[in-house]
């Protein structure tokens, strides 16, 4: 089976500035994928990548089949994101928001409800102003946006922060059953203890590239999943792109 | 470096090139200046044509290559369509800027003002503030592609808004006030036809002088930030080694 | 298409029933220009009645770059243009929607200032049918044009300042035709105003058709 995301020596940058540099890395469909690194190590650029949002001057990358590096837009309806930055209207309210992403995205409103009461972000909540919302309530209405329109891929940068225990409980629960239902999963975290739990693999990445890449400690389930990175990595090798 | 920059900007085409704009601008300023009459109606002022309608044919050239290479940008996305309507559109913003003040030096002799809101004038003006809203728009920093993409647009753009802003204002002009250029004499003398369309032959020159010069230092420019680009991505992947990740594997 | 522009201009035209900022901000700002035109042109003069419909047309091209900025600012503030690529939205539909969604404030600015104009400068109108077959047009053209250019300069830091220059020159000739029409059809000599306002048609044909083809590549600037 062909996998869900592929990048190959993947260069993409941001102004000037390569912030990826020659990505390699396979996810096969239903993988749960944390990608871990430091800050500005391009985790952020390479999920915006996978959505199509960010172009790839060169290499090359394939995602549930698309060539993005051909035809970026095809897939954007079959994969979800949500970034750090809001995404939604401040002076709209939940609903509101909910409403006009589902609408957009030409999904039944009942998933928008449903999205928005499993992440208990309806009733009172729901006819509240987002920028009167607390941080962790704007994440949990923009991840209800986000499982309301049911995406084949799921690329989410930080989906703990700002949330309580609860709510981190419900992002682990919603990542298992969305790989269970054959959806890929890859997410940027930087709270690697309670990321290492729902993850199936962990891919490091520093400086634009991919480093590391194994089965989360303390989660021998996940070995059978691992695939290790293909190309071993030295920097007097790196080919200059162009 | 797959591309081998050029040493200069310089090649053997605008080295003939420069020689005869030299040349062409020497021999019509003699013509210009001397051996062509004064006119019968407005006097020596009509100096200034020789350099005034070439200017404006230039400027409109400029546009219509900035239009075409944005166009082409659009379609076939390479750097040298970009390259293209950046330089052409700098060109017809220099040529813009003198059409305007040589139309309003013959206008002073002429209307008695350096300034009336003949159409002309007016839509000349509005192309001005346009090609200059371009190069605003291309001096922002951005990366390569969002310029080239957004430059595109506007480039595209501009010679329709040029046309539009040009029948309107004619059209307001015309029935606002009584139409105030005077037409070249009918009667022209055969020496003034010849240094007016020696100006535009002359202009031509010079136009793909500095067009192919801009569009080299552009050209160069790029070639720069692809080898500053490569730099960067050999920097960026250090990173990985500085994290001690490179000899891992 | 027209249902997806239906969803955009609802949530812009939403945005702004619950934010209010065209209400309270664009619209005191373009009577004030009102009042500082007549400072600037001595009222005891009586030149002002005679310019009134170049001032308010003047009022109103200064309220349409507010109001383009506003509605692109919206997106660039949430963060929420990734999303709108996302979400499978056609970029004509959201060029429609976002246009329609200026041109419904923008009316609505107009009548304001109609009754400013006509209070403030003591103006009498000879030819209602005449200034509407020409506003409507002229705020369709605005807010097309506005559209677009509007999300030209959306992803540069310095939009704010950008933006006039881009937009205003582009918008001159719907000054000159929508001042002239309104001329006309307060002279009572409405026979002269039909052509501007034909005029002003085609520019809203012509600013509408330039948008939806060229959209499509703005929305995917960063």
């Amino acid at each position: 089976m062909a996998p869900a995301v592929r990048f190959h020596q993947a260069v993409a940058l941001l102004g000037r500035f390569p912030a990826l540099a020659g990505v390699d890395l396979d996810v096969a469909a239903g993988q749960i994928v944390l990608l871990r690194g430091p800050n500005g190590a391009g985790k952020t650029t390479l999920l915006r990548a996978s959505a199509g949002l960010v172009p790839i001057t060169s290499g090359s990358l394939e995602v549930l089949g698309h060539d993005l590096v051909t035809d970026p837009r095809s897939v954007r309806r079959r994969v979800g994101y949500a970034g750090t930055g809001a995404g939604l209207y401040d002076d709209l309210t939940v609903a509101g928001n909910v409403t006009f992403w589902t609408r957009a995205a030409g999904v039944a409103a009942e998933a928008g409800a449903e999205a928005m009461a499993h992440l208990e972000v309806d009733g009172r909540l729901a006819d509240v102003a987002v920028a009167q919302l607390s941080t962790g309530q704007r994440k949990r209405a923009l991840l209800a946006a986000l499982v309301a329109r049911r995406p084949e891929l799921w690329l989410l940068d930080e989906p703990h922060a700002g949330l309580d225990e609860a709510g981190r409980d419900l992002v682990d629960e919603l990542l298992r059953r969305a790989a269970a239902a054959g959806a890929t999963v890859l997410f940027a975290s930087h709270e690697l203890d309670r990321a290492a739990g729902v993850a199936t693999r962990e891919v490091t990445i520093v400086g634009g590239i991919v480093v590391d890449d194994h089965p989360p400690e303390g989660n021998p389930a996940a070995a059978a999943v691992h695939r290790p990175a293909k190309t071993p990595y030295r920097s007097a090798e790196v080919p200059v792109v162009r | 470096m797959t591309t081998i920059a050029p040493a200069g900007t310089g090649s053997r085409a605008t080295l003939v090139l420069g020689w005869l704009s030299l040349a062409g601008v020497a021999a019509l300023a003699a013509l210009g200046l001397w051996w062509s009459p004064a006119d019968v109606v407005q006097g020596d002022s009509v100096r200034l044509m020789y350099v005034h309608v070439p200017s404006a044919i230039l400027m409109y050239a400029g546009c219509s290559l900035c239009a075409l290479g944005s166009l082409m940008w659009l379609r076939k996305r390479t750097d040298g369509w970009d390259t293209l309507a950046q330089a052409s559109a700098e060109l017809a913003t220099l040529f813009a800027a003198l059409t305007l003040v040589t139309g309003m030096l013959w206008g002073r002799p002429t209307w008695g003002a350096y300034w009336t809101w003949d159409a002309r004038l007016t839509s000349t003006t509005l192309l001005f503030l346009l090609l200059v809203g371009y190069l605003a728009l291309r001096s922002v920093p951005a990366s390569a592609d969002t310029r080239a993409r957004r430059s595109a647009v506007l480039g595209l753009l501009l010679v329709p808004n040029a046309m539009i802003v040009h029948y309107s204002v004619d059209w307001w002009n015309t029935l606002h006030q009584d139409a105030t250029v005077a037409k070249l004499d009918p009667t022209i003398d055969d020496l003034m036809l010849f240094t007016l369309f020696a100006g535009m032959v002359v202009g031509g020159v010079v136009f793909s002088w500095l067009l192919t010069h801009r569009f080299r230092v552009a050209w160069l420019q790029r070639q720069v930030d692809e080898v500053s680009l490569d730099r960067a991505i050999v920097e960026r992947r250090a990173e990985a080694d500085l994290a001690g990740h490179g000899s891992t594997r | 298409m027209f249902a997806e522009a239906r969803i955009v201009a609802a949530k812009d035209l939403r945005l702004e029933w619950r934010s209010r900022v065209t209400t309270t901000q664009v619209v005191p700002f373009a009577v004030l220009t009102l009042v500082l035109f007549a400072f600037a042109i001595d009222p005891s003069r009586g030149v002002l009645g005679r310019v009134a419909p170049g001032l308010f047309w003047v009022a109103v091209l200064l309220s349409t770059t507010l109001a383009a900025n506003r509605a692109h600012a919206v997106e660039t503030d949430a963060g929420t243009r990734d999303m709108l690529r996302l979400s499978g939205l056609e970029p004509r539909a959201v060029f429609a929607g976002k246009a329609a969604a200026i041109v419904v404030q923008l009316l609505g600015l107009e009548i304001v200032l109609a009754a400013g104009t006509v209070v403030l400068y003591n103006v009498q109108l000879a030819t209602p049918a005449l200034l509407l077959s020409a506003a409507l047009p002229a705020t369709v053209a605005l807010g097309a044009a506005g559209a677009t250019y509007g999300a030209l300069a959306a992803s540069v830091r310095v939009r704010e300042t950008l933006l006039p220059l881009l937009l205003l020159p582009v918008l001159a000739p719907v000054l000159i035709a929508a001042t002239s029409a309104t001329e006309a059809a307060i002279d009572s000599t409405p026979e002269a105003g039909w052509g501007w306002a034909g005029l002003l048609v085609v520019l809203a044909l012509l600013y509408a058709g330039a948008g939806a083809g060229i959209y499509g590549v703005l929305l995917e600037d960063q």
